[in-house]
């Protein structure tokens, strides 16, 4: 058995240990037995995937931010009701009404963004008021915001 | 599980006021997103009803349902009473001001209000929490909502600035507090502060006594930075000035209220054993604070700045009294409290309704003449001046006369004394605009200033019977501060 609290914490040191060594092992591992090739498609962002449009400095829409948000939001929502259904047969009504007042709350959030147009990414939502005009281009990029 | 566990009806009464508030903050966002743009003439009005109504549940809950809730996370006190009915009296005159405000700026919006009624439920969470994890909370529910407010005209650049460098700066500041109460909790192994107070002053508890006082000083920080105390008030200028001006009120006087309430309550029920540590910080803390605040604002040429200015070196007077580390202190720093937010709430009235559509009047030298062409505003103006400076039969007299007073009983001589010299410089800047408004000769802003909307008349005259009745009878407010001032060691 464990005595003191340094040694409680030893298995959470071999963890990062592990996790530090295989990091380095499998990037440092590649580098020294890899091939070097070097060509311009080789050097470029996306070896295999799609050519670089334009440079990396473009404005874009500020709705990836919101969903970037949204989500996050929406997820605690999700960690929270992990740990509440583990102990949800031991707090009984207590924890479902807690749960309740809780999940109204977000909806509310979901009802009020949905209110405001952040979750329509159609071309009617984009040219109302409140929203980011965007140009009809691939690239969606925000011309002003107002 | 715990038979206590389960809240009792005691508990749900004794927050009801916030309960109200979330209620109703939360229907304003539903309305905001299903009525969008049809409904926005009720928001405000529904805030207000909210917000009186919050009122009287406090006011009910603090005459007779005092005790602890929810198993002493919160504390329903006198002290918490008080500082629950200060941040819900600002936080009405500051939704009659906005009205106005935004309507004239043509931007009226429930998410405003439901903001304000947010920012106030985590006020009155400070006002009452006897915990530290719950002081973390309602800090945070006060500060995010008002980092928004500071922001909320999208388009001005100057309410972006002030939004963006108070989040960044104030989250910094919470983190400090934040790494004091887990040190706290480290070694106390509670969070509770009653309990702390009583392991702190145990010294078969505690081995390391030297680490309590680094929490103290780590919580100082983050108390230090919301109340704009020196060395930690760059933000406030900055804030004050950028942010929409009935924001700036809401700002200077009820959270700024709500953060004394948890300062004084943490180092007096938590730390009061440790006062001959901490009290020098304040000491140094209350000087500093009193001369950058006065002294910068001897030169500033904006009204909302200077005002800024003006509310630091007033929560340098409040340090004052939290110095002096007793009962009459504390009465005296709640009788500041209450009497500062009714002279800053009829202050920024005016500066709301004077300065116009996308703020562009706040120089003092805009106010020039306004006494020829609006003599009621500026008369009022003068009251509201005159009462920051300390002058008798304001309630801003005896105000400073009891912070001074509980200083001088607690022997803080020197602090008495630069404080009184303070106030003198004080009065410059405040006189000031005074003799602008009435030995200047009206300029083009002072013609065509609007004559006062309904809701700022109402703030203005609210505000300015309160000080002149507080001036001739304090004893009204202070028999309840001093009843007020009672907190557990």
């Amino acid at each position: 058995m464990p005595s003191s609290p340094l040694e409680l914490y030893f298995p959470l040191l071999v963890q990062a240990l592990l996790g530090i060594g295989l990091a380095i092992g499998l990037v440092g591992g590649s580098f020294l037995l890899g091939q070097k090739v070097r060509s311009k498609t080789k050097e470029s962002p996306y070896e295999c995937g799609m050519a670089p449009i334009g440079s990396a400095g473009e404005r874009f829409s500020v709705k990836f931010y919101l969903v970037a948000m949204l989500f996050i939001l929406f997820e605690i929502e999700a960690v929270f009701l992990f740990p509440w259904v583990v102990v949800f047969r031991e707090l009984k009504m207590v924890a479902f009404v807690e749960m309740f007042v809780f999940v109204i709350l977000i909806f509310t959030g979901f009802i009020y963004i949905w209110g405001k147009g952040v979750l329509d990414w159609s071309k009617s939502a984009l040219t109302q008021p409140g929203s980011a005009p965007v140009a009809p281009s691939p690239n969606a990029r925000v011309l002003s915001h107002h | 599980m715990p038979a206590n566990f389960i809240p009792t009806t005691a508990d749900y009464l004794r927050t009801l006021p916030e309960i109200i508030l979330i209620v109703a903050g939360t229907l304003l966002m539903l309305l905001e997103g299903l009525a969008g743009e049809r409904n926005r003439k009720g928001t405000g009005p529904i805030a207000l009803v909210a917000i009186l109504a919050a009122f009287g549940a406090a006011f009910l809950a603090g005459l007779d349902n005092r005790g602890p809730a929810f198993q002493n996370f919160l504390i329903i006190d006198d002290f918490a009473t008080f500082f629950r009915l200060l941040v819900l009296v600002v936080g009405a005159f500051s939704v009659l001001c906005s009205m106005s405000y935004f309507e004239r700026e043509n931007n009226d919006t429930g998410e405003y209000y439901a903001l304000i009624l947010f920012s106030l439920v985590g006020q009155c969470l400070l006002a009452s929490s006897n915990e530290l994890i719950m002081v973390f909370i309602g800090l945070e529910i006060s500060s995010i909502a008002t980092y928004i407010l500071c922001g909320f005209q999208r388009d001005d650049r100057r309410n972006n600035e002030s939004a963006i460098k108070y989040f960044l700066l104030g989250s910094f500041a919470t983190t400090f507090l934040l790494y004091g109460v887990a040190w706290i909790y480290g070694m106390t192994g509670t969070t509770k502060l009653d309990e702390i107070g009583k392991l702190v002053a145990d010294p078969r508890a505690i081995d390391t006594p030297w680490m309590v006082a680094a929490c103290c000083a780590l919580m100082f920080v983050g108390f230090a930075f919301k109340v704009s105390a020196a060395p930690l008030q760059s933000w406030t200028p900055d804030v004050y000035q950028g942010a929409p001006a009935p924001v700036t009120m809401f700002m200077s006087a009820g959270p700024k209220a709500a953060a004394f309430a948890v300062f004084l309550r943490v180092f007096t029920t938590g730390f009061s054993t440790l006062g001959e540590s901490w009290m020098p910080v304040v000491w140094i803390s209350a000087l500093l604070t009193m001369i950058v605040g006065n002294f910068a604002a001897l030169t500033q040429s904006n009204i909302k700045r200077l005002l800024a200015y003006s509310s630091i070196a007033h929560a340098g007077y409040v340090l004052v009294a939290i110095a002096a580390r007793s009962e009459i202190g504390t009465a005296a720093a709640l009788f500041y409290l209450a009497s500062y937010a009714f002279m800053n709430l009829g202050a920024f009235a005016i500066v709301t309704q004077f300065s116009r559509a996308k703020e562009r009047y706040v120089l003092v030298e805009d106010l020039a003449g306004l006494s020829q062409r609006q003599p009621v505003t500026a008369a009022l103006f003068t009251v509201f001046l005159l009462s920051l400076i300390g002058v008798p039969l304001t309630s801003g007299f005896f105000g400073k006369f009891y912070i001074f007073k509980a200083a001088i009983d607690s022997k803080l001589f020197w602090l008495t004394v630069l404080g009184l010299l303070n106030s003198a410089v004080a009065a410059y800047y405040y006189l000031r605009i005074i003799v602008v408004m009435y030995f200047h000769e009206p300029g083009q802003s002072a013609d065509t200033a609007p004559a006062p909307a309904p809701g700022i008349s109402i703030t203005m005259w609210a505000s300015a019977v309160m000080i002149v009745v507080l001036g001739v009878y304090p004893g009204l407010l202070l028999r309840f501060a001093t009843i007020s001032s009672f907190l557990p060691k």
